[in-house]
């Protein structure tokens, strides 16, 4: 079937306006008679706090007010989307380095900022924990007290996995360690808060606003109606900013001071804001004779942070599907979300996938040497086929990948001859979508033919704006350019469950679908109404409507319905996700998102220096909406795997359990002389999926496996195998004197 | 907060302005909070982002790091200064056309960068492509879009030039 609009490479929406500083951002937004908030924060790990000194900071001009913790009314009103335990301001301790324990509230930001440097704190440190061996360590009392640091526990299974083991021909067991990770969207955090009919209106950058809405209702104790959360253009999120951070504390502030209030922080303050969670897994994997796996048994400790966040969610769907892409006829895994005193930790592309991805992937290279066999070869014998079981008890394999393993092979050159010191690898990226989740979409055809899409899903540079205007203007065949997308404001959007999981093309997009099947439908009985015909009667083609011999417009039908220049016509349209009574993650996956990426490397052996000179993708997506946008979430999403495998880590010192790299100088993301010399990509388009068009999520997909995929291509160059990421010239180094010390040994 | 304030007098897009300003602000934050032109953006204001960008006569800056007082009598382009009642400018033409854009937080900065650039050289390499936005970060599009963006942009002005002769 072909597509007039779907497909092809439209102007990403409101695209103009970012190539000339039009487009707003939060950072960008005031409102008259707007206060500036700024956050004192702990410079210790865990502490008591003994006092705090605000008698100097009430006295500075432009100061309006100082609030603390011990301000606030008790309970402490706190918030959270899976567990309530984050408190508006540190309540009598802190938990990490970072913490908010003041808020000072002033006339404008400079003036804010430099009131903080007046509070005098007085803390009683505690010993703290920042690494999952020491938040298991029972010596250390448990961060948020209990009888452990493990908040959730999570098992999953299937088969006998101590009977495969006796059975199996090779067992491998390793620890794979993945480190904290910073979203480091460009964009800051801040958000805006302004009392409106005695509730609250939230500016923010989010990716969840009607999640949002509900933490701040039910921290403040508010009814839904009455907080509105109009969400604003992102500046990049990855999952950072999808769950409440500052903006409680800012409804409560203007609430309290009965005037809008905006948080804005600096960039080092985002590090105190959001990360993905460091992972220790150990996993064990079985193999018979022929290379088949027979059984896996996974325990990954995932070190979450001083609060939930969206955490334990996290570790218990990435728990569930640990097996990995492969046919594992046994398998037992316990994923665990362990408190400690770091930064919480929430979603990051890939929700807790990757730090699998890395063992799994490693040990498959690692088995493949064992049996002297090919890498590709080996994964080619253990991934299944459409339509076969991956997980009992959910869907089966949904695309053939096969033809995404065989594709990415060639984009990379699988069998060519290589040079000393070059080396390949591919790797597999696997993840689910959302169990369980809904999006409406309402859609509105104008009286002058033209039209407007209201979701509540966010635009963060995925491009979802564009893809929903493309689905309207393909259903309803309107102009793609007099479709606009208007987003992310619970006020005037249905509900919608997240921006999140790769998820919006295929559940909003869907929503957006039936919206226009609605309209259309509707369309009809007012023409059929109008020309006194049968509905059964009426055509509609092409945007034309033919009612017998008469032809009419959109904008005739609409007019003619309802007088000059009056009226639109209103559709609705909803997406439910599986629920299947007693799935343990509430419901079937919609889609397996599954990619393939492959890195090419050259590493010099004096100096442990390793060359990235191509890296490849190969993505099961269904269909293509929009071919220029989806293939800048592959690029873009590799090269911020890239970042994860060769050089980002946040670290905290093991003595003070304070953060040492909380900044753009001393954190490293890639810039442009870090990518690749190459780069490739295919997307595989079967129409199999269940979104629009027979599309599958993607975006999330890239970002998943290039830990093992350049992790693979060094141990194929050199022999070494290295188990925690990220992947340094240094490590190398040392690692690669290692091997040549047991060499000369041997 | 210092007490030194200065009256200066200086170019924005083609436009005189004269503001009082004082030592310790930056020429980021007089072009947003001063003159309204939020298209310059503010992230890390250390210099290691590059959201900031504009040309200060014709050379591109951190805005975050000119310190207000200094730029008296200086002429400054910002990205609303980039397209003129003939269109956009090439660049701006290459980002959309190359897919460049996604969040667009750095893109005004990523543009400015490779503007003075191409005022510098207008026939670079991909290696002085990419040496020239080292000190852009995006977070979004993995870069190569972007270099093709400049390659292309590149291309089309001195197309242009040539027809022009």
């Amino acid at each position: 079937m072909s597509h007039k609009v779907i497909g092809k490479s439209e102007l990403r929406a409101r695209v103009i306006d970012k190539v000339t500083g039009v487009q707003k951002y939060a950072h960008d937004r005031k409102i008259h008679g707007m206060l500036y908030a700024k956050l004192l924060r702990s410079e210790h790990a865990r502490a008591k706090i003994l006092s705090i000194d605000v008698s100097e900071t009430l006295k500075l001009y432009g100061v309006v007010a100082v609030v603390r913790g011990e301000d606030i009314e008790k309970p402490m009103p706190r918030f959270g989307s899976v567990a309530q335990d984050q408190p508006l301001l540190a309540d009598g301790e802190v938990k990490y380095h970072g913490e908010p324990v003041a808020a000072v509230v002033a006339q404008t930001y400079e003036i804010a900022e430099a009131a903080l440097k007046t509070i005098k704190v007085e803390y009683a440190p505690q010993p703290s924990v920042c690494t999952v061996e020491e938040a298991l360590n029972q010596d250390i009392p448990p961060v948020n007290g209990g009888e452990s640091n493990v908040f959730r526990q999570f098992d999953f299974g299937w088969g006998d996995v101590e009977e495969a083991e006796k059975q199996s021909h090779y067992v491998l067991r390793d620890t794979y360690c993945y480190p904290m990770i910073f979203h480091f969207p460009i964009e800051n955090y801040s958000c805006l808060a302004a009392p409106e009919d005695g509730g609250v209106v939230l500016y923010s950058p989010i990716q969840h606003p009607h999640l949002l809405r509900r933490v701040v209702a039910d921290c403040l104790k508010l009814p839904f109606s009455k907080v509105r959360v109009i969400g604003e253009e992102i500046g990049g999120a990855f999952g950072g900013k999808g769950y409440a951070k500052a903006e409680p504390l800012a409804a409560y502030l203007a609430l309290k001071l009965r005037t809008p209030v905006k948080i804005a922080m600096d960039m080092d303050e985002g590090f105190f804001m959001a990360r993905r969670l460091a992972a220790r897994v150990d996993i064990t994997t079985g193999f018979d004779e022929n290379a088949h796996i027979t059984f896996q048994n996974i325990i990954a400790d995932y070190l979450i942070g001083a609060y939930a966040d969206a955490a334990p969610r996290v570790v218990q769907k990435a728990g569930y599907l640990s097996g990995g892409p492969y046919r594992t006829p046994h398998a037992k895994m316990i994923a665990r979300a362990i408190h400690s005193n770091t930064v919480s930790s929430t979603a990051f592309r890939g929700f807790g996938m990757p730090q699998l991805v890395w063992a799994f992937e490693q040990q498959m290279n690692q088995a493949a040497l064992h049996f002297g066999m090919d890498t590709l070869e080996i994964r080619r014998r253990n991934l299944p086929y459409k339509g076969e079981t991956l997980v009992p008890g959910d869907i089966p394999v949904d695309g053939d990948w096969h033809e995404v393993l065989d594709k990415a092979a060639k984009l990379l050159d699988w069998g060519k001859k290589q040079k000393p010191g070059q080396g390949k690898s591919l790797a597999v990226g696997i993840k689910t979508g959302i169990p369980n989740s809904t999006s409406n979409a309402i859609v509105k055809l104008h009286s002058d033919g033209s039209v407007t899409v209201n979701a509540a899903t966010a635009e963060m540079g995925q491009g979802a704006r564009t893809v929903f205007a493309q689905i309207a203007a393909e259903k309803l065949c309107v102009p793609y350019q007099l479709v606009s997308v208007i987003l992310s404001d619970t006020g005037a959007a249905p509900y919608d469950t997240s921006t999140a999981g790769s998820r919006s093309t295929v559940s909003m997009g869907t929503a957006v679908e039936k919206a226009c099947e609605d309209v259309l439908l509707q369309v009809k009985e007012l023409a059929a109404d109008l020309a006194g015909m049968d509905i059964e009667s009426i055509e509609v083609n092409e945007g034309v409507i033919r009612a017998g011999e008469r032809e009419m417009t959109y904008s005739q039908l609409v007019q003619g319905t309802y007088g000059p220049n009056q009226g639109d016509i209103v559709g609705r349209g909803q997406f439910r996700g599986d629920n299947t009574k007693g799935h343990l993650l509430g419901g079937m996956a919609d889609f397996y998102e599954f990619i393939i990426v492959g890195a090419a490397v050259t590493v010099d052996e004096k100096t442990g220096k390793i060359d990235v000179d191509k890296l490849v993708s190969a993505s099961d997506i269904g269909k293509v909406m929009n071919h220029l946008q989806a293939k800048g979430q592959e690029e873009g999403g590799m090269i911020m795997g890239l970042g994860q495998a060769m050089m980002e880590c946040m670290r905290y010192d093991p003595a003070t359990g304070r953060l040492l790299n909380g900044n753009p100088l001393d954190y490293c993301v890639p810039t442009a002389m870090d990518i690749s010399d190459e780069v490739a990509g295919v997307l595989i388009e079967n129409a199999d999926g269940p979104g629009p068009f027979g599309s599958k999520g993607m975006g999330e997909g890239p970002a998943i496996p290039v830990g093992p995929a350049v992790g693979g291509a060094v141990f194929d160059a050199t022999g070494v195998m290295l188990r925690e990421l990220p992947i340094t010239s240094e490590k190398l180094f040392f690692a690669l004197k290692d091997r040549d010390k047991n060499k000369s040994v041997s | 907060m210092l007490e030194y304030e200065k009256n200066i007098r200086f170019k924005v897009n083609n436009r005189e302005y004269a503001v009082a300003v004082s030592a310790d602000e930056s020429l980021a934050f007089v072009l947003r909070e001063k003159l309204g032109l939020t298209g310059t953006k503010i992230t890390c204001e250390k210099g290691e982002c590059g959201a900031c960008t504009v040309l200060l006569d014709g050379r591109a800056v951190d805005s975050c790091l000119v310190l207000a007082p200094d730029i008296d009598g200086c002429e400054v382009l910002t990205i609303e200064g980039l397209a003129d009642d003939k269109g956009l400018d090439a660049l701006q033409e290459a980002f959309i056309e190359e897919g460049a854009v996604q969040c667009g937080f750095c893109t005004p900065g990523m543009i400015m960068s490779a503007k003075g650039l191409l005022l510098e050289n207008p026939d670079p390499s991909e290696g002085q492509i990419k040496k020239a936005l080292e000190g852009n970060l995006c977070r979004c599009t993995g870069y190569y879009s972007i270099v093709r963006a400049v390659r292309s942009a590149a291309k089309t002005i001195r197309e242009q030039a040539s027809e022009a002769k």
